[in-house]
């Protein structure tokens, strides 16, 4: 019970934080597509509202963080009467594997859905292996 | 205005979370009077509205649906949104995740009664479609002058 108590203060303290700070703490986990052909891996994800200057794609010690601000443009003084969406920051990461080639990883951002591009290295690309039957 | 931009997110987030914390305490988490047109979560695309005493601006969040797709239409007060978002044939790949949706999509929603549909004006960008439709001037907050 009074770690329900505690939970709950902790929670009252992160609401009165400033909306940038709240922004980073929650984010959103942008759907992805994720599939692999002989060259490569190639990553899909949603994440509408976000730019090219809103955009962050990190490498580091073989795990690749994807994230993203949405940054809309909207009147003064607006009021909310629906909203599916409640935050504007997307966050996501995924662990590489050590025959992927970080250093050429490619993307692209457009209407919202960024396509990271992860090539492998050309001497681990399939070779074919010939199955002799004797 | 131009704040918003400099900030992570903006205010209008806040505003829609402001919403969501208001509806808890109204309702109790978790138990908000379903509207008879709202959708489970996660289903595609996630809407927001949001409106002012001169507008009604419905946002959209459709990540990679082409513009010409897009059909809206707008009924007395009811808006139609609908589109496809087709995911292109990929042969000999393997896939690990398939989160995103494919397909067909229609949502309606229901906006104030006092919206006018022959002002209605939308644009597609980032993957947010914006639609914008104008308030009847009658409804809008009037100062009036005490004697």
């Amino acid at each position: 019970m009074a770690d329900t108590n505690t939970a709950k203060s902790e929670m009252t303290t992160r609401e009165s934080t400033a909306a940038e700070k709240r922004d980073h703490d929650v984010s959103l986990r942008p759907p992805v597509d994720i599939f692999e052909d002989a060259e490569g891996i190639t990553l899909v994800a949603d994440m509408p509202g976000v730019s090219r200057e809103g955009l962050n794609i990190e490498v580091d010690n073989d795990m690749l963080l994807v994230e993203g601000v949405a940054r809309i443009d909207m009147p003064e003084g607006m009021e909310a009467v629906h909203a599916d969406v409640r935050y504007s920051h997307y966050r996501r990461s995924f662990a590489l594997s050590s025959e992927l080639e970080v250093d050429k990883i490619d993307a692209s951002l457009r209407d919202g859905v960024l396509n990271v591009r992860i090539p492998k290295r050309p001497e681990i690309r399939p070779r074919k292996i010939e199955v002799r039957v004797d | 205005m131009f704040a918003d931009w400099t900030n992570s997110g903006g205010s209008l987030f806040d505003e829609f979370r402001r919403l969501e914390s208001e509806m808890d305490e109204l309702f109790g988490r978790g138990s908000w009077p379903a509207g008879i047109r709202s959708v489970a979560q996660g289903t595609y695309p996630p809407v927001n509205v949001g409106i002012t005493p001169e507008q009604v601006d419905v946002y959209v969040f459709a990540a990679g649906v082409d513009a010409q797709s897009l059909d809206i239409s707008l009924q007395e007060n009811l808006l139609t949104i609908s589109g496809e978002r087709k995911a292109p044939a990929r042969e000999d790949v393997n896939y690990y995740r398939k989160e995103r949706f494919d397909g067909g999509f229609r949502r309606l929603v229901t906006l104030p009664d006092d919206v006018d549909p022959e002002q209605v004006e939308a644009r597609y960008r980032d993957g947010v479609l914006q639609i914008h439709v104008k308030r009847r001037e009658a409804s809008r907050p009037r100062q009036i002058e005490v004697k």
